[in-house]
């Protein structure tokens, strides 16, 4: 017998892979539960590495390339880990209209870091979301999750780098 | 429940509110609640709380009141007085406002006029809720008349009865495309399945709208209570909503509302004691505008790459897990119940002749009043955005208003007269989509406007068919050069032709549609194209040629 | 329980055809050899309808429609072959030869390549639209076969012979829009996968260049598709 129902353990011990596993049970570890694991996953880990879609993959008995498609396909899901604070830009039609575009091309020359990526110090991750629905505050930012509304670069940057100074 | 026991619920309910003369709502939709009106809340009640009122004054945390650039919002209504509305509350203003209950007169510094057009002008069958109930309340949304649809249809229409009433008052899907709901509900009812599936699309991803949101944040058994009606007149059994992960405070709210309903029997087996059974479960979607599209959305369902499939054959005849799948926008199954309570006809009597009832328009960009608004079909533009608007700041003057996001078109001031319905848009090169409606100002550089659109429609496209994937990519390549001032008439001409063949050919609505900022704008703003490219930039070898 | 299917006449490029409702546009048309443009498609594996080569005009109907995906219906008149498809199938070459670096003549497939025929059989002499130029990986870690994205035009025809004949599941498609790409496994060195089973189905069915057998020289690669109609076949007559 080569295929013998052993049993998937967790990459680790971590507790957190008891609350995925939650979720696992509760879809009947089936494989159309994928995305719904997936959000736990990086829920509590913050992003999704080989180790955890591996791990999806075995328990929803589906393929390694399967997995990684849909997780890459996806943009709320992230492969790599945030920084240590995030700056989401809402980059909707009306905050674009109201100039979220010059806050990404400050946040840049600020802090050499494009949408989508994190700091070389890991400190700062700038995100960008397709829209908040707040567009009657526009433009907004989410900076670790708090929703800042009619922002302008100025006051932004020196938040963020208030953020930055606070830890050192 | 029973319809009996519905309406004891809500008399009893509406018994214990008259008990408490003052009512003070505070709105907890997301716009408001990013402003911190959440702690606005808690220090109204600390404020009551303190001062011991006389008066008993209850604190009512409510959804979307509308006038999101005015926000926090908080309404103080008192029994046999006109309701006063507050505007950019802060926390600091809790004791005033507190106090000014007990002495019976208005914080005036803090009154938001609501004699004014953005109010009046409104008519409310969609968000006639929103804003008045507590979203995480059961009985709240059934002491104002909630469930009674169902129970109504349940008790005294066939699932045909339904389907003719949906039908007479001409609704039409308000997720885009304009599809009459009627006529969608029949052909899902014709195919005979034991399983069959009602979707409500909730993945609002129109980067300019965002009523949908409001309105499962602020009245999410409204949406229940319409799945379960759609259910019950199509022969479904299992509903799935289908919801974007970047909307957390209106998965929480659907969430509890789900379990609401269940406990209470309203969705479940043998509801109200009938045959019907419906459940609802929910599904997070996880970034991806393709997934509105319907054919997507079932295969992220399913838990796949969300990428479309051909159609035919449609949804309704092999669509969730290949069964007969029904899908409807948030907008559309909001309107469910107030048609099957007050009947087709009454619908059918609001709006033009072929776009009836109401229409939730999401206002942003360079305008005065920005929110939620609902008017009826046929309005006009002018009305909407100089009326209820408040029209352009800062003095300058009105440019285009973009309705329809990404699959939209821009309408330059001479069609401001226009009647909003959805022929009437599609006639002037947009679409009514979901209803983002982005005014633009003077200012307002079109051609980077059409560049914004097709930025997002590339990053938005799955990648599967080549005239999306790759078409979108060309153009906005196009677009960059034309608004870096770097574009040719060439490249006019190659974008020109692009935007016909990818609208062609492409698979989904997506690729189809993605071309229509870039062929309103140049159909109304083509100067701006041509002012970009110049007489200077005509490139080398057509020169030479010129010169030989 | 036979029953009789259903026969129905329908008109393609103005000859009367008959057909079965379960029929595609694409198998009646290709029974009659009526010649329709094809790159996502490959008989023996589930259809895809994404290259849109195949697209007809049908009359009644503002969309155009895939052959491949679309049944025939009593009494519909298809047009195969009208300028504006052409027009598009033309325009349509164009943005898959600007998309990645095809550069026939230094092509194992050279003269074996759907993707080049189709471009002379469509009268495509230039490409209008600019080329991108990306820089794309070469993965040449298996030890039979070698992976080039720069000549892969998304067909995906071997994530499905691999998930549907081979039942590995090795392939699929990672990333999305222009970023779009092939990949094994959680996007590992293909000889590194741990599910490809070497069995080369994908390679053969690749219509590029894309996927090749290694130690090939430049237009050696004929591609052998014959197994695959046999394999749907054997397996549809003994289940």
């Amino acid at each position: 017998m080569i295929m013998q129902a052993e049993k998937i353990s967790p990459p680790s011990d971590d507790k957190r892979w008891k609350v995925v596993e939650t979720t696992i049970r509760r879809n009947g570890a089936s494989a159309d539960a994928l995305i719904e694991t997936l959000h736990s996953v990086q829920e509590w880990f913050g992003y999704l590495d080989d180790d955890a879609l591996r791990y999806v993959a075995a328990r929803l008995t589906l393929p390694l390339s399967k997995v990684y498609g849909v997780a890459t396909f996806y943009h709320f899901f992230t492969l790599k880990p945030q920084g240590k604070h995030t700056c989401v830009v809402c980059n909707g039609t009306a905050c674009y209209i109201k100039g979220a575009k010059k806050l990404i091309d400050d946040i840049h020359d600020r802090f050499d870091v494009k949408l989508g990526e994190t700091t070389q110090d890991g400190q700062l991750s700038v995100l960008g979301a397709r829209c908040l629905g707040a567009c009657g505050l526009a433009p907004a930012v989410v900076v670790d999750g708090e929703v800042q509304a009619n922002v302008d670069s100025q006051t932004l940057i020196s938040q963020l780098e208030g953020l930055e100074n606070d830890d050192a | 429940m029973t319809p009996e026991e519905l309406h004891d619920v809500g008399q009893k309910h509406r018994e214990q509110d008259a008990k408490t003369p003052h009512h003070v709502r505070v709105c907890m939709a997301a716009g408001c609640m990013s402003q911190k009106s959440d702690e606005i809340k808690k220090t109204l009640e600390k404020a009551i709380k303190e001062k011991g009122a006389s008066d008993p004054c209850k604190v009512k945390c409510v959804g979307c009141m509308g006038l999101c650039s005015a926000g926090p919002l908080v309404r103080v209504d008192t029994e046999g007085q006109d309701s006063v509305m507050y505007q950019n509350v802060t926390v600091d203003d809790s004791s005033e406002i507190v106090q000014s209950i007990s002495d019976g007169k208005p914080v005036e510094r803090l009154v938001c006029d609501t004699n004014v057009p953005f109010f009046a002008k409104q008519q409310k069958i969609v968000l006639e809720n929103v804003g008045e109930i507590d979203p995480d309340s059961l009985e709240d949304y059934i002491s104002v008349g909630g469930y009674s649809a169902l129970g109504k249809a349940l008790a005294e229409m066939s699932p045909a009865e339904v389907r003719s009433e949906v039908e007479a008052s001409g609704l039409r899907g308000r997720g885009g495309a304009g599809f009459p709901t009627g006529l969608k509900w029949g052909m899902m009812a014709r195919n005979e399945s034991e399983t069959k599936y009602i979707i409500c699309n909730a993945d609002e991803g129109d980067p300019g709208a965002f009523m949908d949101r409001a309105v499962l944040e602020s009245d999410p058994h409204r949406i229940l209570e319409g799945m379960a009606l759609a259910a019950y007149a199509t022969g479904a059994n299992h509903g799935y909503v289908y919801i974007r992960a970047e909307y957390p405070l209106a998965i929480k709210r659907l969430k509890n509302a789900i379990r609401l309903a269940a406990r209470a029997g309203l969705l479940g087996h043998h509801i109200s004691g009938t045959r019907f059974s419906f459940q609802i479960e929910i599904r997070l979607g996880a970034g991806a505008f393709v997934c509105g599209e319907e054919t997507a959305l079932i295969a992220s369902i399913e838990g796949k790459r969300g990428q479309p499939k051909p159609r035919p054959p449609f949804p309704a005849q092999s669509g969730l897990w290949g069964k007969p799948t029904c899908i409807n926008n948030v907008e559309t199954l909001a309107n469910i119940a107030p048609i099957v309570n007050k009947g087709g006809a009454w619908f059918a009597s609001i709006g033009t002749e072929k776009s009836k009832g109401t229409k939730v328009f999401a206002l942003a960009g360079k305008i005065n009043n920005t929110g939620l608004i609902e008017v009826p079909m046929g309005i006009t533009l002018r009305e909407i955005v100089f009326d209820i608007g408040g029209g352009i700041p800062d003095g300058l003057s009105f440019k285009a208003v973009q309705t329809g996001g990404p699959s939209g078109g821009c309408l330059p001031d001479r069609h401001l007269d226009m009647a909003v319905d959805y022929d009437n848009l599609r006639d002037a090169g947009s679409i009514m989509g979901s209803g983002g409606m982005i005014i633009m100002d003077e200012e307002s550089n079109m051609v980077d406007v059409a560049r914004f659109f097709m930025e997002f429609c590339m990053s938005e496209s799955c990648g599967k068919c080549i005239p999306c994937r790759v078409g979108t990519y060309q153009m906005h390549n196009l677009l960059d050069r034309i608004a870096e001032g770097q574009g040719t008439h060439e490249d006019l001409a190659l974008l020109e032709e692009l935007c016909i063949t990818v609208a062609c050919t492409s698979l989904c609505g997506l690729g189809q549609t993605a071309p229509n900022p870039v062929l309103s704008t140049l159909r109304y703003f083509r100067n701006e194209y041509l002012d970009l490219i110049g007489e200077q930039h005509i490139p080398a070898f057509v020169g030479q040629e010129a010169s030989q | 329980m036979s029953t009789q299917p259903h026969i129905i006449t329908l008109t393609i490029d103005g000859r009367e055809l008959s057909a079965t409702v379960d029929d595609s546009i694409l198998t009646i048309a290709r029974q009659h050899k009526i010649d329709i443009p094809t790159l996502c498609f490959l008989e023996g594996l589930s259809t895809w309808g994404a290259c849109r080569l195949c697209l007809v005009e049908i009359e009644g109907t503002p969309k155009l429609l895939s052959a491949c995906t679309t049944k025939c219906v009593e009494n519909m008149v298809v047009k195969t072959d009208t300028e504006r498809l052409k027009q598009h199938r033309k325009m349509i070459i164009e943005l898959l030869f600007a998309e990645r670096n095809h550069i026939c003549s230094v092509c194992v497939s050279n003269g074996a390549c759907e993707l080049q025929s189709l471009a002379q059989e469509c009268g495509v002499d230039h490409v209008s639209v600019p080329y991108r130029y990306p820089s794309l990986q070469l993965d040449s870690s298996h030890d039979l076969f070698r992976l080039d994205n720069n000549r892969c035009i998304l067909c995906t025809r071997c994530v499905r012979v691999c998930d549907e004949i081979e039942g590995a599941h090795t392939w699929d498609v990672a990333g999305r829009g222009i970023d779009a790409h092939v990949l094994t496994d959680l996007n590992t060195l293909w000889g590194d996968s741990e599910s490809c089973t070497s069995c080369g189905k994908c390679v053969q069915v690749c219509p590029t260049g894309a996927l090749v057998q290694k130690g090939t020289a430049v237009a050696e690669m004929h591609k052998q598709r014959e197994f695959l109609p046999y394999l749907t076949k054997m397996r549809r007559n003994h289940p």
